[in-house]
């Protein structure tokens, strides 16, 4: 304990890629907060809530990352702030090495326009009185492509590159005569339609029955190696990461607790939380239903009053006295290089990174 | 599949339930055949809009009004449902032998009624137990499904979402029914909070003597209280297989694509997904309803399969027909 020198989380983790990327990354969040402020009566200061609570990581251009956490961890929170929808309170964000807080309207809807959104609830996400062509067509007058015969361009041409082929079978039709594939396909083609060099997929597929599910994935795998995209994918789901993104970020209660390559995570997890989710996902197999699962007592804290010091340690079986509960755990990194995790245990194994 | 002399808990028979719309007859349950046993666990699996919330509500006979044929022989234990009665259905099967814990049920508790009471409900209007009465038996149940007993008081938005569904599970428990039926009782919650709705619903099937029937697009999930796995497709079963068997080795084609498309999370094999969509169930044609889908597919595929049981196992495609 005494040889820990806690690093005040103002120096930001250059070891947070391992990749082979080097130079200005892509995308930088540095000590990230997002807080929502809470109001009684509707004025009266009441708190606030903690959804992104001081969130740091580097994305380099063509790399795709998951982000994996439970419902209220804070996933959209952070989305929606990397967007420039949220503002933080606290911490910056960095798009090719330009501050967002810095950004005038102007070059804020500029940089906007390089990153692709696909919504969480794929099935709210399409107005239901648009045909396909005019759902494509708003962005492009938005981002004031006057010419029709342009605008008609690049929206088969975006129709193509997202297999909605061939294009005159679904161009004039409505939300409601597609499949969800479709749909979903139409979302995508929607947020690649400006050429983005960044897609953020929230839950993109979590609605979507198996087969539909495999099929949107296989697509944004192929738009990211064919476009040199950096995909950011939200998920609740582990066993969907693998088949698309290099690295996992696990985020509990607004902070990422592990961040690894998938490989890190699959066979040397670090965090006890990290170890709940994957023992919680299912494969299938018959021997399920004839045993009873571990799973981690409670459930996740209030983000207005987090638990002291470790968010996960009311619920955890290894739990420290005297220290998980007391003081926040720093960032370890006590297997292979850029495998960090925020755990009081690695504190013998680990240096602090 | 447990059986009392010989016979099933539950035996469905050539079961339909198609629905009057402007744009023609939806066949959404269709000739569907299946058992199930005593505190057993079958699980019917298909994507959305297969017919398995109507199969469910054809079951219970929760009918809406645009019913355009309802048939079929449905028997528990020594009851056939079918000739019977609404008022007898009502007093003698829905709640009292057989509940349900519908889709989204953790959304559609009553805001303005007490938990507590919500749960002691049933009890009242179909046991004709007192107030006093139901609610130590709601208690009781609170209890076993992991709700804290003080919760009794509270109103369902000041629960979250794994403790709302496991009050919905109370309340189709609370009147000790012989059949569950449970729609997709975890599709919206965590995976943390799905694991331990399932050690619940593990626990409840060995310590009372129930039988559920999971309905689920899920498969990976559906294994954690599958014993034996149905699979539908447009309206129809076209596999049932015990969980071991199907698990490793489904008879169907639809079946055997389905299950390649199930993510996992080690291992190295490649995922598929079907091309194409499934037919509507307005105007379906004679034929294999997945022929069209089917990489299997050869002329007889344009007659109507037969339903053809291997052992424990019933499959509905020519591929597996005798003779
Ligand atoms: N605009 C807002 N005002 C107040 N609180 C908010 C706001 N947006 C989100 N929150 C709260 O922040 C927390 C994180 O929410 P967020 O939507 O980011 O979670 P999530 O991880 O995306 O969850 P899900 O998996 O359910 O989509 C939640 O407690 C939520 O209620
Ligand atoms: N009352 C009704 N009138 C007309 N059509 C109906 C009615 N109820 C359901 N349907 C149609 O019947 C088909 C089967 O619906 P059902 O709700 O049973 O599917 P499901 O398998 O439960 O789907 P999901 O997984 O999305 O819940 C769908 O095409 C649906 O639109
Ligand atoms: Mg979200
Ligand atoms: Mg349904």
């Amino acid at each position: 304990m005494e040889n820990i020198q806690k690093t005040d989380q103002n120096q930001v983790n250059t070891m947070d890629n391992a990749s082979k990327n080097n130079g200005t990354p892509l995308l930088s969040l540095k000590n990230l907060h997002v807080w929502f402020e809470l109001k009684r009566w509707g004025f009266a200061h009441a708190g606030y809530v903690r959804a992104v609570d001081d969130v740091s990581f580097d994305l380099h251009r063509g790399d795709a990352i998951a982000i994996v956490g439970e419902s209220g961890s804070g996933k959209t929170s952070l989305m929606k702030t990397i967007l420039g929808i949220n503002r933080p309170i606290k911490g910056d964000i960095f798009f090719d090495g330009q501050s967002l807080s810095e950004l005038n309207p102007r070059q804020l809807r500029e940089f906007r326009s390089k990153i692709g959104f696909v919504q969480q609830d794929p099935y709210g996400a399409l107005p239901p009185f648009m045909s396909v062509r005019r759902i494509l067509s708003e962005p492009l007058i938005i981002n004031g492509i006057k010419d029709p015969d342009e605008r008609e361009e690049r929206i088969r041409k975006v129709m193509s590159e997202v297999k909605l082929n061939p294009v005159d079978d679904f161009i004039e039709k409505f939300p409601h005569m597609l499949s969800g594939g479709q749909q979903q396909r139409v979302v995508i083609a929607r947020a690649m339609i400006l050429g983005p060099k960044l897609i953020v997929a929230d839950e993109p597929v979590s609605m979507l029955d198996a087969s539909v599910r495999v099929e949107i994935l296989k697509l944004l795998e192929n738009l990211q190696h064919s476009h040199d995209l950096a995909v950011i994918y939200i998920t609740h789901d582990l066993s969907t990461v693998r088949y698309f993104s290099e690295r996992i970020f696990v985020m509990y209660a607004g902070q990422l607790i592990e961040k690894s390559s998938v490989d890190g995570i699959l066979s040397n997890h670090l965090h006890p939380y990290t170890d709940a989710l994957l023992k919680g996902t299912s494969e299938p197999d018959a021997n399920n239903a004839k045993i009873f699962k571990e799973v981690p007592p409670g459930e996740p804290p209030s983000l207005v009053n987090p638990p002291k010091g470790c968010r996960f340690h009311p619920r955890c079986a290894k739990m420290i006295d005297g220290l998980c509960n007391v003081e926040d755990p720093p960032e370890f990194e006590p297997a292979e290089p850029g495998h960090l995790t925020f755990c009081w245990l690695y504190k013998q194994n680990g240096h602090e990174s | 599949m447990a059986t009392e002399n010989g016979k099933s808990l539950l035996e469905i028979r050539d079961l339909n339930l198609h629905f009057q719309t402007t744009q023609g007859v939806v066949q959404a349950v269709d000739k569907v055949d299946f058992d199930l046993g005593y505190n057993d666990a079958i699980v019917i699996l298909g994507e959305s809009g297969c017919g398995k919330t109507s199969l469910a509500r054809a079951i219970l006979r929760l009918l809406p009004r645009n019913v355009d044929r309802y048939d079929g022989k449905v028997r528990l234990g020594d009851m056939e449902l079918m000739g019977m009665g609404d008022e007898e259905f009502r007093k003698k099967v829905r709640w009292v032998r057989m509940s349900m814990v519908p889709q989204a049920a953790m959304n559609a508790l009553n805001p303005v009624l007490k938990v507590g009471d919500q749960v002691a409900e049933p009890l009242m209007i179909h046991a004709g137990i007192s107030k006093e009465n139901a609610l130590s038996h709601a208690s009781d149940m609170f209890r076993r499904v992991g709700v804290p007993v003080d919760f009794l008081n509270r109103y369902a938005f000041e629960l979250s979402g794994g403790m709302r569904q496991r009050v919905a599970i109370a309340m189709a428990l609370v009147t000790t029914p012989e059949v569950v039926l449970l729609d997709e009782p975890t599709s919206a919650l965590d995976v943390l909070t799905q694991t331990n709705i399932f050690n619940l619903l593990k626990r409840v099937k060995q310590e009372f003597d129930v039988s559920f029937i999971l309905i689920t697009h899920d498969i990976a999930t559906s294994s954690e209280l599958a014993e034996r796995v149905a699979v539908m497709y447009a309206g129809q079963i076209v596999e049932v297989s015990d969980a071991g068997n199907f698990f490793e080795a489904p008879l169907h084609p639809y079946s055997q694509k389905l299950m390649a498309s199930v993510p996992r999370l080690r291992g190295t094999q490649d995922l598929e997904f079907i091309p194409g969509k499934p037919p509507s169930l307005i105007g379906l044609k004679a034929g294999c309803r997945f022929a069209p889908r089917c990489s299997f597919r050869f002329d007889k595929c344009d007659q109507d399969p037969p339903i053809t049981y291997k052992g424990d196992r019933l499959v509905r495609c020519w591929l597996h027909a005798e003779g």
